[in-house]
Order: structure tokens, then C-alpha cells, then sequence
């Protein structure tokens, strides 16, 4: 293998894991631009998402498209039910209280998980069935494709949805100004709980890719896809649909390369060595505004 | 029977009481100026009366419905809308999409592009910039956007928090004209103002607040004539 297929090939692999940074983010950021807070419990809900899927093929022997709504419907169901039950009663509380709320969140999804399915990790195979492709010497494996593929298409859809259609425009109003967004007509609750269950869903597709990536669900799954998604959110501007996608591919293609070329061990580390440097350059992160807070 | 009722409104934030129990009415027509100096309380009132921040006592009545408990997000399908202090234009949607949230409760497609057309009439310059970002206006313009987009909703009465702040004569000027056009197209307004000479100018009748309290009412041109509010706010 030369050199162009080994580095197309790392190339790939960071585009696949980053698109999937990208679709965990795309919740982080748009939770922040709506309730302007951090959903730390973002990543449980990959989490249990995995679970979800692996119940609704097994325990419940659904024939796997189906399996797939029931996880996407399960998350955006919890993501709904996160924010109505922790979140919502602390809305004109410190940011301090919330912060603390959601960690706890966290926890407590992680021990459920724990207490329901124990911490042996349970074996996953691929749902991804679909064979490779080889383009001028290139592996594309049938799993990247479909990352690629579902990832694109959602985004697509996410900023059309965004940008384009009414609810969309209501969703960027509440983040923009809750009370004028009222004024309007638009129902604030239903829209914060809506921008929750669309960060949700997106959360359990992610899952999907994730576990058929890494093969095993355990109770913490969550844990480091949801940091490392958070810093992408973070990288590319946190409140920023688009930073999200480019925060997420970039951290994806910058780790897969570092832990091909410089060292497995420091991959991390040079990760959060580039969030450190563009923070320092650009505090808004790569296409965040930075806003003067209003008093 | 009046249009917009307000009885005994007590209104607080956390401990401080900020409206004392005050009672006003608003007739189908009118033009109804509320003037008061800094802090007397007139944003709460409107505040409350559209459902943004709750009353702790007192009724609030819109066409004979008790909307006191209201929700923020209904008030407007009843017929009412609200031009908040400070204009709070969506600066990161265009123009154009901040005129069709303040639609965001009519569902007749074809009327609202009627209406749009309306709005781009009375404010042409929002048409010449509506695919610019609201936050890149001039406070006049956005002034003019926040009042087109009140105006989208059709409402029967309009809430309007000091429109004339911080504008340039010219723009001042602009504005009082454009409030007697939508009072003379049949809305009935509610105006709140420091600007008391020429809200007084354009009113029929006038409440004046202190410190969450009425402590005059009266005819427009009789409480332009009465000697302690030529005083105090009149600057005479
Ligand atoms: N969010 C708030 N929290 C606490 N107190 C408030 C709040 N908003 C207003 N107040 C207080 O309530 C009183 C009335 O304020 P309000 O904004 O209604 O006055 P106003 O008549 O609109 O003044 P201005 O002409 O300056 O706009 C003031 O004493 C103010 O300090
Ligand atoms: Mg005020």
C-alpha cells in the first residue's frame, strides 16, 4: 500500500468518525442555542439508543427498519422527557444548578443502564451488511459509505429544516429572544421541547453508527463520544448549526490521523491540543458569533 | 364596553412590587397614551397585559375574555400585538422572515402575502432591505420592522413600548405619522411613551403613571394644558 491509499484511507476512516462527532454535536449545539446550556447527558442518549436497538432486535424481534424508528422514537421520547422533567423547572435558575442537573442526568442514565443490562458489555454485529468499494486503490468499507451517506443526508435535511421552513424560523427566533419569539405566537415550551427531540433522534442515529463501529454496548458507551462530540460543538462555534458539522469532521479527520501517523497514546491529546489553539485564536470557536451577552 | 380592561393589576418582581394596583381601559378606536418617567412601570403593565410576566392580583380583559392568565404565545391569536421596548427584531433572521414570524399564527397563505405587501407599502424601506439581517438596520429601520411585524398578525389592538426611543427627529417624526396611520386604518393603540408631548399630541386620552400607580387621567388636550404635567413632563 503507497502512501496516497494509506493516508486516503485515514482520510476516510477520520470522515467517517467525525461525521458521526457531527451528528452528536449537531444536539449539543442546537440544546445550547435554544435553552443555553449544556446538555451534558447528550451523550447517555447514544447510549441508550445502542440499547434500545439491540432490544428492539432481539427482545422484541423487530424486523430491523422498524428496530431503527423504535430507537430514533425512544431517544427523541427521552430527550423530551430529559429537558420536561430536569431541565425545564430550572430554567430561571443559575447556570451553575443546571450544569450540575445535567451531570447528575448523566449518572443517573448511566446507573439505570447499569442496573437494567449489568456492565458485561453486550456483543453487537453490524446491521451494515453492505460490501466495500475499491477506488484507485482505495478500501472504501461498506460502513464508511453508509456513514457518509445517512450522515449528508441528514444534515441536509437539519439545515434545510432549519433554514427554510416555518418551524425552522420559529426555532432560531426562541433562540434568539424567548419573549418576542412569544409575542409572535409561537409556543416557547413545545419549541425547546421540539429542538430536544430532534437533537435526540439525531443522537440515537448516531448511536447506531457508532455501535456498528465499535460492536459492543456497555453502560458508559456514551461517555467518550459524547466529550469528544462536545469539543467539536465547542471547535466549531457551540450555538452553531454548521460549526457543529465542520467542528465534528475536522475533529474526526485530525484524531484518525494523529492516531495513524503520530501515536495512538496522543491522539487525544492533540485533539484538545487544536481545540486549545483555535479557542486561543478564535474564542467563538471556527463559525461561532461571538455575542455581547446582553444585561 | 371597553376594548382592553385592566383592573387592580398588582404586579411584582420577586419582593419589590413594581405595579400597585392599577386599573385603566382601553375603547375600540382609541388612542390611548400611557405616560410615566423612567422606572414608573409602564413596560410591566404591557409586559403583563401580554402574558410575559404573570400578575399577582387583577384582571386583564380583552373583548370581554379574561385573558390574565393567558399564555405569552395566545395573546396574539386574540387580536393583540405587542411592540416591545427596544424593538427585539430577530437580528440573525433576514427582514423578510421576521415580517412572516410576526404572521406565525395565520394560516391564510394567500392574505399574508396581501398583508406583506401592505407592510412594504407603509415601510418601503423594509422591502428595499428584506433579505438583509435585521440586526444590521438602523434603529429607525428596526423600529419600523418591529411595528410591520406587530402589524403582520392583523390585530385589532396594538401595544406600542416607546417607539421613539433613541431615534433621530426625522425618524420620530416618521414614526407618530405612521402611528396615526395605523390608528386612522381602524387599530386601536395603546401607547406607551416618555416622549409625552407628542404622544399626548396624538391621543384621545392619556393615563399617567408614577411609580406603579395612576395619578392622572384624562383627555389628551385637557392633561396637555394641566399644569403639573406641563411641568413634569412636558418640560414647561
Ligand atoms: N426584571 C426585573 N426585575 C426586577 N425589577 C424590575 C424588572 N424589570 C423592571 N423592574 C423594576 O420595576 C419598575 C418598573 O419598571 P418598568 O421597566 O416597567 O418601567 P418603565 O416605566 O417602563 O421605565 P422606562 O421608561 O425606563 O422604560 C422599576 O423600578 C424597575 O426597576
Ligand atoms: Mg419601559
Amino acid at each position: 500500500m503507497n502512501l496516497f491509499q494509506s493516508i486516503m484511507e485515514q482520510l476516510l476512516n477520520g470522515l467517517r468518525t467525525g461525521s458521526i462527532y457531527a451528528l452528536i454535536a449537531l444536539g449539543y449545539s442546537m440544546v445550547y442555542g435554544i435553552a443555553k446550556m449544556i446538555n451534558f447527558a447528550h451523550g447517555d442518549v447514544i447510549m441508550v439508543g445502542a440499547y434500545a436497538l439491540f432490544m428492539g432486535m432481539t427482545a422484541l424481534s423487530l424486523p430491523l427498519p422498524v428496530a431503527i424508528i423504535f430507537t430514533i422514537v425512544v431517544c427523541a421520547v427521552l430527550g423530551i422527557a430529559i429537558e420536561k422533567v430536569a431541565y425545564k423547572p430550572l430554567r430561571n435558575a443559575s447556570s451553575l444548578a443546571v450544569l450540575i442537573t445535567a451531570i447528575g442526568m448523566s449518572f443517573l442514565l448511566q446507573s439505570l443502564a447499569l442496573i437494567i443490562f449489568s456492565a458485561t458489555p453486550i456483543p453487537f454485529k453490524s446491521i451494515i451488511s453492505m460490501k466495500g468499494i475499491k477506488i484507485a486503490g482505495v478500501d472504501i468499507p461498506g460502513i464508511t459509505i453508509i456513514t457518509l451517506v445517512v450522515t449528508t443526508a441528514i444534515m441536509v435535511a437539519l439545515t434545510l429544516f432549519i433554514n427554510k421552513t416555518k418551524a425552522g424560523s420559529a426555532m432560531r427566533a426562541v433562540s434568539e429572544d424567548r419573549g418576542a419569539a412569544a409575542l409572535m405566537g409561537i409556543n416557547v415550551n413545545r419549541t425547546i421541547s421540539m429542538t430536544f427531540a430532534i437533537g435526540s433522534a439525531l443522537a440515537a442515529v448516531a448511536g447506531i453508527l457508532y455501535i456498528c463501529q465499535y460492536q459492543s454496548i456497555t453502560p458508559t458507551l456514551g461517555a467518550l463520544p459524547g466529550i469528544k462530540a462536545f469539543v467539536a460543538a465547542v471547535l466549531g462555534g457551540i450555538g452553531s448549526i454548521p460549526g457543529a458539522m465542520v467542528g465534528g469532521i475536522l475533529l474526526g479527520i485530525v484524531e484518525s490521523m494523529s492516531k495513524a501517523y503520530i501515536s495512538t497514546e496522543l491522539a487525544d491529546a492533540i485533539v484538545f491540543g487544536v481545540l486549545v489553539v483555535i479557542l486561543l485564536v478564535k474564542p467563538s470557536g471556527l463559525l461561532g458569533k461571538l455575542k455581547a451577552e446582553k444585561v | 364596553m371597553a376594548m382592553l380592561s385592566v383592573k387592580d393589576l398588582q404586579v411584582y418582581y420577586g419582593m419589590i412590587q413594581a405595579i400597585k394596583g392599577l386599573s385603566f381601559e382601553v375603547n375600540e378606536g382609541e388612542v390611548v397614551a400611557l405616560i410615566g418617567a423612567n422606572g414608573a412601570g409602564k413596560t410591566t403593565i404591557l409586559h403583563t397585559v401580554t402574558g410575559l410576566i404573570p400578575s399577582k392580583e387583577g384582571k386583564i380583559e380583552f373583548q370581554g375574555k379574561d385573558i390574565t392568565k393567558a399564555p405569552g404565545h395566545k395573546i396574539v391569536t386574540y387580536g393583540m400585538a405587542h411592540v416591545p421596548e427596544g424593538r427585539r427584531v430577530f437580528a440573525n433572521l433576514s427582514v423578510y422572515e421576521n415580517l412572516k414570524l410576526g404572521a406565525y399564527t395565520r394560516n391564510d397563505k394567500k392574505e399574508i402575502e396581501d398583508t406583506l405587501k401592505m407592510i412594504y407599502q407603509r415601510f418601503p424601506r423594509l422591502e428595499e432591505r428584506k433579505n438583509q439581517m435585521a440586526g444590521t438596520l438602523s434603529g429607525g429601520e428596526q423600529q419600523m420592522l418591529a411595528m410591520g411585524r406587530a402589524l403582520m398578525s392583523q390585530p385589532k389592538i396594538i401595544l406600542m413600548d416607546e417607539p421613539s426611543m433613541g431615534l433621530s427627529p426625522i425618524f420620530v417624526e416618521e414614526i407618530f405619522k405612521i402611528i396615526q396611520d395605523v390608528a386612522a386604518s381602524g387599530t386601536t393603540v395603546l401607547l406607551v411613551e416618555q416622549n409625552a408631548k407628542k404622544a399626548l399630541s396624538i391621543a384621545n386620552r392619556a393615563y399617567v403613571l408614577e411609580t406603579g400607580k395612576i395619578v392622572l387621567e384624562g383627555d389628551a388636550n385637557v392633561l396637555m394644558n394641566d399644569e403639573s404635567v406641563k411641568k413634569a413632563y412636558l418640560g414647561e
